[in-house]
């Protein structure tokens, strides 16, 4: 048996960052280490260490989808693992990030009203008031909480559905992060890659 | 005696996500740089269980003829 290393247990850190959100939105903003450190590993180190060890949404994939082994291990349609799918889900996703970004900027010049809300899928609003209390923190840090927590949970219900159908970890062949974090390796090692 | 069987990628279809450095248990199979997993053929025993691992599908096991 492989001995574990610290990392292996970074599974914990998802349910903990979902449970938090649940209570108090403003927790959504520890989400953004997510985000920034599998782009400074794939940039300054060109590799992705964050995927292959650090992710805990990945591990929790395959620590869950091992346990729900009786619903097959099917391999994913070749479309949802294609590079026009991966890199078309990285540019809607994009999309939809700069799209929250503009909200939360709406909400900081006060053209628009904070909205105590996630939206799943991109459409369905979820009432989430119970997680904040108006004026704890300038209107802004709370929007961009809301919409970035929508964001996080839409992915891993996408993930949570994908690992159910086909293989555990099916989401991270299309993982947004993912495909940046492969697609900035490729660029910087370009001469190696020739060269093999 | 049978032919020696071992794993090769697809590397235009990987997604460099690792599934496979996880379960191999001899360590045959690494993510270049980040790019796509490579396969070591020396230390590779063939078993499939990258190929029945990887959620691209991208990992074949072949026979050396």
């Amino acid at each position: 048996m492989k001995s574990k290393y610290w990392y292996d247990y970074l599974w914990i850190w998802s349910i903990v960052y979902f449970s938090l959100g649940f209570f108090n939105i403003l927790f959504a903003w520890l989400g953004m280490i997510d985000f920034f450190v599998p782009i400074i590993i794939a940039v300054f180190a060109g590799n992705k260490w964050f995927c292959n060890r650090l992710c805990g949404r990945g591990q929790l994939f395959s620590k869950l989808g091992g346990a729900l082994k009786f619903f097959g291990n099917r391999q994913a349609p070749r479309w949802l693992v294609s590079k026009w799918f991966r890199y078309g889900f990285l540019a809607f996703f994009l999309a939809m990030f700069l799209n929250m970004i503009f909200q939360t900027y709406l909400v900081a010049s006060k053209a628009r009203t904070l909205n105590e809300a996630i939206k799943l899928f991109w459409t369905f609003e979820v009432p989430w008031r119970w997680t904040y209390k108006a004026g704890t923190v300038p209107d802004w840090i709370a929007q961009f909480s809301f919409g970035f927590y929508g964001l996080m949970l839409t992915s891993m219900l996408i993930g949570l559905v994908v690992m159910v159908l086909y293989k555990p970890r099916t989401w991270c062949v299309f993982c947004p992060m993912g495909t940046m974090t492969q697609s900035i390796c490729k660029l910087k090692h370009r001469s190696n890659l020739n060269k093999k | 005696m049978s032919p020696k069987k071992y794993a090769s990628v697809d590397r235009s279809r990987c997604a460099s996500c690792g599934e496979c450095t996880r379960v191999c248990p001899k360590g045959a199979i690494n993510v270049f740089y980040g790019c796509f997993a490579a396969v070591n053929i020396e230390n590779c025993i063939g078993c499939g269980k990258c190929a029945r691992a990887c959620p691209a599908g991208c990992i074949k096991v072949n026979s050396f003829r």
